[in-house]
């Protein structure tokens, strides 16, 4: 680990920044990623991204020539690998709106260093979540009337009753509002990088992107003033979308999707995934890059601690939902738990269990959560676990409802896992991509922490 | 270091600002009436037929009645298009020497019939009917225009759902009695032939009729 520096005084939170950083280094170290040659692992990395996104292009391509026959949905389960990606990704992007907006009206400095790549993955987590809707209808291009209202020439309006088309609203807003909120807390940086930036091209871009950003206080003050809006905007989207993705559900008919525990159940389970997903990522990037000083034990303490508290939040939801079906007394909702947990998919069922509510557990030894080959290890497991618990969702469901004259099993095809793995690979393709051209870490927040440090350090001192 | 950017670039970046207002608002307009545009829908566009047929003549000139050719349009969800057995009642016996109609001739004795072109088409997941039209007072007229004005075929409605629904949905705007579903120039006018408003006469039809178009799905996507 790279801040060996001991913990010495225990009431102390152990420092969110490595020892011995100036402004200087901060500004160094984090344009240096983007200004320096590009290195061999990057380029290796984006290949192998680049390779898997191919699948993408290959499976988006023979679905729009074929149609979604060559998936394995089918009556009864309609709602295949479609929607279980959908809400995986939509998940995923959680966390970054967390952390940029809760966290930020929070006053929690840790964030600093994660919200940035965290903001970027939630940004290409709901495009890769996009693509999924669209590409269900198998005819994306007549999609925007089956999606947004418009004055269309069928004179007929999407369903507002329908959770449906609130998905539509919810999503496109998370989308809007986090792209602005990423690019707002980019400009300071850009203007950095345009300063830092040797040939004439990227200074013009980044120039432009940085939109005249001299770091007046004037500038400051409207930027700070815009920040906090938008962190207060988009504090109730980090619990309207995943609600409102977990009503798509609850307003249906089937067996299982009426407890009432849902939409907390599925905001706690995004964030879950979302942290996860951040740690997934942002070890490997510490590591490559050696970053070791702004991503320090603090935040992975931190984030472990997260992913403690919001599994626990979703293991009381399984347990609600075995509840519920008991609680019910209805033959179908009691039936559809027995077949989830003891049924063809319990093996499913209980590796999400395992993944999900078992191993997360090890989250409460600390040696754990400062053991960055540890936390991959179980955000890992994380990732994979909350991916079984929308197929538990969705398949177990749908698979045997009201009429057993229409059960049937869910097959999925290599089509399915081929679509799914291409986003998997755009969205690695995207993050890799990210890293090399904005800065990954805060710079101007880090350097504002620098400032900090140095005001307490002297007010220390003169208090000697 | 020198600056990057020359003066001028703060106005550009503000009037960028507008022009991608524009740009934006326009171009969406634009795709949102697509389906709207006679581009698209071909409305007003004659087709050219391997026959140039022309309405004007027969039904104005010579005088027929749409069910001279279009016989099943009462009874049947099609219209017809006529053979040229029709067209050869008269054509065997005068302008039997034209140029023109070379085609007609032709296909009378060989028997290969004259591929007309479509000028009204709807997808095929449309399901749509003549004969309940006609038998609840909705004139040829209403839909396809002045067709004894057209020297060549051409649509004048576009065809689209919402053109369908406006009707369904207000039928009083559109309905006449029974009797002048084949009236090319009927104004609304009661049975003493003074002229009466639309809002009146349409209100009574509907009620002697019976009319109440439906609007579900089902009934034209079947
Ligand atoms: C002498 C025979 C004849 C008579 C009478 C006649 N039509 Fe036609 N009609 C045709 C032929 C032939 C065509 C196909 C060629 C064309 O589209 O111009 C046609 C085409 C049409 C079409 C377009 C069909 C398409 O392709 O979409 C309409 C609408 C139509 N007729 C309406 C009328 C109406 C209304 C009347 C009465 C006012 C009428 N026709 C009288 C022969 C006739
Ligand atoms: C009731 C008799 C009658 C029938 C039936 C009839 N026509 Fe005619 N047609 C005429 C007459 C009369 C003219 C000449 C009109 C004029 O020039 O004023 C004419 C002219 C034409 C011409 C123009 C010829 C030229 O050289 O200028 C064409 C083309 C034509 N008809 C096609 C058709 C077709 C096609 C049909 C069958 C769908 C048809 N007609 C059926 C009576 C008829
Ligand atoms: C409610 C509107 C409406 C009315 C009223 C109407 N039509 Fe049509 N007509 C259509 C539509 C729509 C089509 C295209 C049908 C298709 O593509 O399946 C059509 C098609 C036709 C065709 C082409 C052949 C066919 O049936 O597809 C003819 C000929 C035609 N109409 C004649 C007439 C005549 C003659 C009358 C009057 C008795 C009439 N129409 C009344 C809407 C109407
Ligand atoms: C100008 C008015 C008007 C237009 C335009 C119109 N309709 Fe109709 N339609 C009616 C009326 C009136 C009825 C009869 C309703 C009733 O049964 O009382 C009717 C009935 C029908 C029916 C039969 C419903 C049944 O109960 O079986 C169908 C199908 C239909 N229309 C399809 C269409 C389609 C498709 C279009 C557009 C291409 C269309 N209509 C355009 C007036 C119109
Ligand atoms: C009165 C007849 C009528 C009724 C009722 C009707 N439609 Fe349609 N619909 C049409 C016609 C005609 C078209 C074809 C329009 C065109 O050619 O662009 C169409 C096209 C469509 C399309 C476009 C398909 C495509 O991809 O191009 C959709 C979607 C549709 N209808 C949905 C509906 C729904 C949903 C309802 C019930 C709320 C409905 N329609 C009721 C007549 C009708």
């Amino acid at each position: 680990m790279g801040s060996p520096a001991p913990i010495k005084d225990p009431t102390m939170p152990a420092p969110v920044l490595g020892p011995g950083q100036t402004y200087t280094t901060v500004t160094q170290k984090l344009s240096a990623i983007i200004t320096s040659r590009t290195p061999l692992g990057w380029i290796a990395a984006m290949l192998i991204a680049g390779a898997i996104l191919q699948l993408l292009m290959l499976s988006a391509t023979w679905l729009l020539i074929k149609g979604t026959g060559i998936w394995g949905l089918n009556i009864p389960v309609g709602w295949g690998w479609a929607i279980i990606n959908f809400v995986w990704w939509i998940g995923i992007g959680h966390a970054g709106t967390l952390i940029s907006a809760i966290l930020l009206l929070m006053r929690q400095q840790w964030r600093n260093s994660i919200n940035r790549f965290a903001e970027a993955m939630t940004i290409f987590a709901v495009m890769c979540a996009g693509m999924f809707p669209l590409l269900h209808t198998g005819r994306p291009w007549v999609a925007a009337y089956w999606l947004l209202p418009y004055p269309n020439t069928m004179s007929v309006w999407p369903q507002f009753r329908s959770p449906l088309i609130w998905d539509v609203f919810a999503v496109g807003t998370y989308f809007t509002v986090s792209l602005i909120f990423w690019y707002l807390g980019l400009i300071p940086d850009f203007a950095t990088l345009r300063d830092k930036a040797k040939h004439k091209i990227s200074q013009i871009i980044y120039g432009v992107l940085s939109m005249g950003w001299r770091g007046s206080a004037k500038h400051w003050f409207n930027y700070e003033m815009a920040a906090l809006l938008l962190a207060g905007v988009s504090t109730p989207l980090v619990l309207s979308v995943h609600s409102i993705v977990s009503l798509d559900f609850s307003v249906g008919l089937i067996p299982g999707w009426h407890a009432t525990i849902f939409p907390p159940y599925f905001v706690a389970g995004a964030v879950y995934a979302g942290f996860a997903m951040v740690l997934t990522l942002g070890l490997p990037i510490r590591y490559f890059y050696g970053l070791h000083d702004y991503i320090t034990d603090r935040h992975l303490n931190n984030m472990g601690k997260v992913m403690l508290a919001t599994g626990l939040i979703v293991a009381y939801g399984y347990a609600m939902e075995q509840f519920f079906a008991w609680y019910s007394a209805s033959p179908y909702e009691g039936y559809m738990m027995q077949n989830r947990t003891f049924g063809p998919y319990s093996g499913t069922y209980w590796s999400l269990i395992l993944c999900n509510v078992a191993i997360p557990q090890l989250l409460w030894i600390k040696q754990v959560r400062l053991s960055p080959s540890g936390l991959f290890i179980i955000s890992m497991f994380i990732n994979v676990g909350m991916w079984l618990e929308r197929f538990i969702i969705v398949v177990t469901s749908l698979h045997r409802d009201f009429m057993p004259s229409s059960w049937d099993m869910y097959h999925s095809t290599p089509w399915d896992w081929g679509l799914y793995a291409g986003t998997i690979g755009f969205f690695l393709f995207m993050m890799i991509l990210f890293i090399r051209v904005m800065p990954v870490i805060n710079i101007f927040e880090i350097r504002q922490l620098v400032a900090n440090k140095s005001k307490h350090a002297e007010t220390a001192s003169a208090d000697d | 270091m020198a600056q990057l950017f020359p003066r001028g670039s703060n106005a550009f970046a503000r009037i960028s600002i507008v022009v991608v207002l524009v740009v934006v608002g326009t171009g969406l307009t634009i795709l949102l009436n697509t389906n709207r545009l006679h581009y698209t829908t071909d409305v007003q566009v004659a087709k050219k037929q391997p026959v140039p047929f022309s309405h004007k003549h027969h039904v104005t000139g010579v005088g027929l009645d749409c069910r001279y050719c279009h016989t099943s349009v009462e009874e049947s969800s099609f219209a017809n298009i006529p053979p040229v057995e029709t067209c050869m009642t008269c054509h065997s016996q005068i302008w039997t020497e034209s140029p023109l109609l070379e085609p007609i001739r032709e296909s009378y004795r060989t028997g290969n019939p004259i591929e007309w072109v479509r000028v009204h088409d709807l997808p095929d997941f449309v399901y749509f009917n003549h004969s309940i039209h006609v038998h609840k007072g909705i004139g040829c007229q209403t839909c396809h225009g002045q067709v004894d004005q057209m020297p060549l075929m051409w649509k004048v409605n576009t065809l689209n759902m919402e053109w369908c629904l406006e009707c369904h949905r207000e039928p009083e705007k559109y309905v006449r009695p029974r009797e002048e579903v084949f009236n090319m120039a009927w104004k609304p006018m009661d049975e003493r032939g003074h002229a009466v408003s639309q809002a009146l006469l349409g209100a009574q039809l509907i009620q002697d009729y019976d009319i109440n178009p439906s609007t579900d799905c089902s009934t034209c996507h079947r």
